[in-house]
């Protein structure tokens, strides 16, 4: 049977038409007048050409997939999407998987290196680093939204508590990196266990609000508390991190100790590998956690709040634990952030990077650590590399998550392994894994 | 005690505003259980289409009084309708095709609408502020008097009647369309049980999208407000309108239209309050905070049905 | 004197649940003896599963004393725990009327969900675990091995590692009453636990239940419809109508309760009254 047969163009046509309309209607106000502001006060721009040119995209787009994919039998979005892998790990290859992503990011900064020299590889290691962070925070987050299906919109605020942390402690007790990184993780923690408190006998999208109004109040605070936090000048001058005690510096550091070159990729490697470690550390931990009680415990929690009470369950620890390790992870991301920048303000801390962490963790697949890798390099790589369209990106950016999302309501990699097994590991579908009400 | 009456005035105003925006994310979350997150920037498309209509149809401080009125009443029609579209739009991409899909998935379309919105804004309109000299200008004198030797007077501005007037109007307008028509009906069947109104004859999709548009058409009537009253809009309005909104519905009780009402004005109260007794830069926090007590001790904000768990 | 007034392991005495103006349960006591399965019975909306919720600690009862003699003579006043704790300390388990199995995990992890408190402890509350310490090892082992023998004894054995919202009714039935099990409890209410099940599941049902009792010496508390499971199975049976207790005593006696035949089969409202009038005069004798 042939599929063209029984396309109705009339209709096609129709349905472009009414798009056609619908998108005049919407573009001819927002596209079609600007608002220009001078001296003379308020004026008009009429830009009817580009309306015409989104309009005729928007019907001819409407056309097209009516013909070729909504009409037809064999859509040509089936043979595209045939030709992105279907990524679906089965519990067996999955270690390799790990394995083989681990190995290749250890050696990715030295492949760089090689290839592009190191003046050329410092924006590439840099954005590396860039996509780690969010792989961290992500994999934080994962634990309160994945595993103990938590809705935290306010992730941001530990991350903030990190980096601040970080950054008083490091200038009022001219402690190093490695002594306040733990610091800053265990008072992440604590504040956690602090918000979490009161709130987490809130449900849903109550709970959603009230981490949002925490992420926001810190934000606030961290912004008006001048004496303390700078307020918007932000905290500068953070010590950066030693190797073992030795700085990276032109004389008397790192370099001249192994007897190499000075050149300030050697930093900016030694930031890749530890946000690695880093990173590393946080999956090790959530993996083992995942197979302890406190992990079982969580997951339930997302299954049936309702069923673990009856097993006798203390929900409301459980719920803090998952609350206070997420924080911790983002404590620790937070002053990473900060002895790499050397410098942070409130600006750094907003409502948009929650959501963001939040929607690397739903578009990478809730609960799974891999796909919080792809939905990172995806999204955070993605946009840095359109650095030359500044001006569209962030507006790509949105777009993008609302297709991934269409595409894929249960992220790029669904599916659940379960923590412990009699005879043989097989991922549970997704369908069948519960998101959680809280 | 002029100060108080003032301050109450001005709060009444702003929580009016917070009111006509927190309807529609309590509406929608009334019926399809989600948060939409891009309403906030409904809110701002809309101001920035009743400023285009202000300046196409020449409308100044000059226009007497009576072609005012009537020009603005113009105004407010035709932004309702544009923005009702962008509305439309924004459930028809981003949320019909996840129905029945797993809870987060469109709060992530949300966001991910949110930031397209306010971006596509920041493009297409710039990204400087966008002043509009006062239209409506004077008012009444509610109490003039002589404290302590300093003449206080506790003004009500024409500008403030007609945003409370106006919410008025549209809040017994909507809770009417809701009670009585057939449309409020769907509606409320839809939000007992979408797939039992389905059976009985309920266009479900149409339904939502109304629903959509009846939200869009009230934040676009705060964003004409919020531009008449403050008198300067920019693409990033929606995020912090939005938010405040959201904490509004979700403080009178989410799904409950008095109840978005009474949070709007209260958290309008709160940060006007707050503003004009304390500090006006922690006036967030203040709003935000009461939200938290409230929440603690009434987990389904003031007018929301309590939850009963259904063991 | 039968057995629950003679050795009760829970005791409740004038339990009133009000929601709002409606009272659920109206001045309710009652006992359940130790070992014995007994069940609640009584018409839709009698207020049976708010007794099992008043019992779990899901509801907290307006009124009344709930007191739990566990059979290490240990008394817990039910009404003043929070539900968890009903479950952890108190040593009662329950399953519930529309299933609630952690659907998105194995059947396996669903049974080691149970034993939470057990690793738990064992985990050194997870600081040991972490560093995967020999003593949760071994505790980890042992608590497989316990979930591994109650599978066998569900019948469920080479379905353990199938996530639990992929069983038949009957096999998620049984289940939560296996995970119930696991948490080592001294009673188990089960709230209609032949509910849905076909004859030949409901037959497997009753035998399961008496090997619970028979091999754990667990009393068994239960609500049930269906008149034929509850009269086969149970040593003592409570008959609730309209949230009040209208007969006690063993399967025969409430069989032939003229207030029970009122109750099911409906009688003319002067008839009602006449019984009650006999009632009273019972109890004023």
């Amino acid at each position: 049977m042939s599929s063209s047969s029984n396309i109705n163009y009339m209709a096609a046509i129709k349905d472009a038409v009414i798009a056609g309309a619908i998108s005049l209607a919407l573009f001819g106000t927002m596209i079609g007048l600007k608002i220009e502001v001078s001296n003379q006060g308020l004026d008009i721009l009429h830009r009817w050409d580009a309306v015409g040119i989104a309009v005729a995209i928007v019907v001819t787009g409407r056309f097209l997939m009516s013909v070729f994919v909504w009409q037809t039998q064999n859509p040509v979005t089936d043979k595209i999407a045939a030709l992105i892998p279907d990524i679906k790990i089965d519990a067996g290859s999955e270690k390799y998987v790990k394995i083989a992503v681990v190995v290749f990011a250890f050696a990715l900064p030295f492949i760089l290196l090689s290839i592009f020299g190191a003046r050329g590889s410092r924006q590439y290691v840099d954005l590396g680093i860039l996509v780690l962070t969010y792989v961290m925070l992500g994999w934080g987050l994962n634990i309160v939204v994945g595993l103990a299906g938590l809705l935290d919109l306010g992730y941001v605020a530990f991350y903030a508590v990190g980096a601040y942390s970080y950054a008083l402690l490091a200038a009022h007790f001219d402690l190093g990196f490695w002594i306040c990184l733990p610091l800053a993780g265990i008072l992440a923690g604590f504040w956690g266990v602090i918000l979490g408190f009161p709130v987490l006998r809130l449900r849903g999208d109550y709970l959603a609000i009230v981490t949002l109004a925490f992420g926001e109040i810190i934000r606030v605070v961290l912004l008006n508390w001048y004496e303390f936090t700078g307020g918007p000048d932000g905290l500068s001058r953070i010590p950066r991190p030693t190797f073992f005690g030795l700085e990276f510096t032109r004389k008397e550091g790192f370099a001249d100790f192994f007897g190499l070159d000075y050149s300030s990729i050697h930093r900016i490697i030694y930031m890749y590998l530890l946000i690695l470690i880093l990173a590393l550390i946080t999956n090790f931990v959530t993996m083992r956690l995942r197979k302890l009680p406190v992990g079982r415990a969580w997951e339930a929690l997302r299954e049936d709040e309702i069923a673990c009470r009856s097993l006798g369950i203390n929900t409301r620890n459980t719920k803090l634990s998952a609350f206070a390790i997420g924080a911790t992870f983002g404590g620790f991301a937070g002053s990473f952030f900060a002895t790499r920048q050397g410098f942070i303000s409130p600006e750094s801390f907003t409502f948009i990077e929650s959501a963001v962490i939040l929607a690397i963790v739903v578009l990478g697949g809730l609960g799974s650590q891999l796909g919080v890798v792809i939905a990172s390099i995806v999204l955070i790589g993605g946009f840095e590399f359109f650095r030359e369209f500044e001006e569209y990106r962030m507006l790509v950016f949105g777009l993008l998550m609302v297709l991934i999302m269409i595409w894929r309501p249960r992220g790029l990699i669904s599916g659940r392994i379960p923590s412990v097994y009699l005879k043989e590991k097989k991922t549970v579908s997704a369908d069948l894994v519960a998101e959680g009400e809280g | 005690m002029e100060y108080f009456l003032q301050q109450l005035i001005n709060g009444v105003t702003l929580g009016s505003i917070y009111g006509l925006i927190a309807i529609g994310y309590t509406m929608v979350y009334g019926i399809i259980g989600m948060i939409n997150f891009a309403h906030g920037d409904i809110f701002m498309v809309g101001s920035f289409i009743a400023l285009m209509t202000i300046i196409l149809l020449g409308i100044t401080a000059l226009t007497p009084a009576f072609i005012l009125l009537a020009a603005l009443l113009l105004v407010l029609v035709l932004t309702m309708v544009f923005t009702a579209v962008w509305g439309w739009t924004v459930e028809r991409i981003a949320y019909r095709p996840l129905r029945g899909s797993f809870r987060l998935a469109p709060l992530i379309t949300a966001i991910g609408m949110s930031i397209a919105l306010q971006n596509f804004v920041q493009t297409s309109q710039g990204a400087t502020n966008k002043p509009l000299q006062p239209l409506i200008s004077g008012g009444i004198k509610v109490i003039e008097g002589i404290v302590s030797d300093r003449v206080f007077v506790v003004q009500l501005s024409y500008m403030q009647m007609i945003i409370i007037v106006t919410t008025l109007v549209l809040m017994a307008a909507f809770t009417a369309l809701i009670s009585k028509t057939s449309l409020g009906r769907s509606q409320r069947a839809c939000e007992q049980d979408q797939k039992m109104a389905a059976l009985l004859g309920v266009d479900v999709d149409r339904t939502i999208s109304l629903t959509f548009v009846m939200g869009a058409a009230l934040a676009a009537v705060a964003g004409l407000m919020f531009l008449l009253y403050y008198g300067v809009i920019d693409f990033y309005i929606g995020f912090l309108a939005g938010v405040k909104a959201f904490t509004a519905a979700v403080l009178g009780g989410i799904g409950s239209l008095p109840g978005a009402m009474l949070g709007g004005l209260l958290i309008g109260l709160i940060e006007t309050f707050w503003s004009g007794y304390f500090s006006s830069e922690y006036k967030d926090v203040a709003a935000f905070s009461i939200l938290v007590i409230v929440l603690i001790f009434m987990p389904s904000g003031l007018l929301g049905k309590p939850e009963v768990e259904k063991v | 004197m039968s057995n629950w007034q003679k050795n009760p392991i829970l005791t409740i005495e004038h339990m009133t649940m009000r929601f709002g103006g409606l009272v659920a349960v109206n001045d309710l006591s009652f006992d359940v003896g130790r070992k014995d399965i007994t069940a609640l019975i009584g018409p839709n909306g009698a207020g049976k599963t708010t007794v099992f919720n008043c019992i779990t600690g899901f509801y907290k009862p307006t009124e009344g004393r709930l007191s739990m003699n566990r059979n290490s003579g240990q008394e817990y006043l039910l009404e003043r725990m929070p539900d968890f704790e009903i479950a952890q300390k108190a040593g009662i388990a329950r399953t519930f009327q529309n299933i609630r199995l952690f659907g998105g995990m194995t059947v396996l992890e669903n049974l080691m969900v149970a034993q939470h408190n057990t690793l738990m402890d064992a985990s050194l509350f997870t600081f040991g675990g972490i560093f995967g310490i020999s003593s949760f090892k071994n505790a980890e082992k042992q608590a497989i091995e316990n979930a591994k023998s109650w599978l066998e004894r569900i019948d469920l054995i080479d379905r353990a590692d199938d996530p639990a919202a992929d069983l038949p009714y009957g096999a998620q039935r049984r289940l939560e009453i296996a995970r119930a099990m696991c948490t080592e409890p001294e009673i188990l209410c089960l709230d209609e636990p032949a509910a849905g099940l076909n004859p030949n599941e409901s037959n497997q049902l009753n035998q399961l239940l008496h090997k619970i009792r028979e091999e754990f010496g667990t009393s068994i508390l239960l609500i049930e419809h269906d008149m034929s499971v509850v009269m086969e199975i149970s040593d003592h049976v409570i008959v609730l109508d309209y949230g009040e207790k209208i007969s006690d005593g063993t399967p025969d006696f409430v069989k032939n309760d003229p207030h029970v035949i009122a109750a099911y089969l409906g009688v003319e409202d002067e008839e009602i009254e006449a019984v009650e009038e006999e009632v009273k005069k019972e109890k004023s004798s």
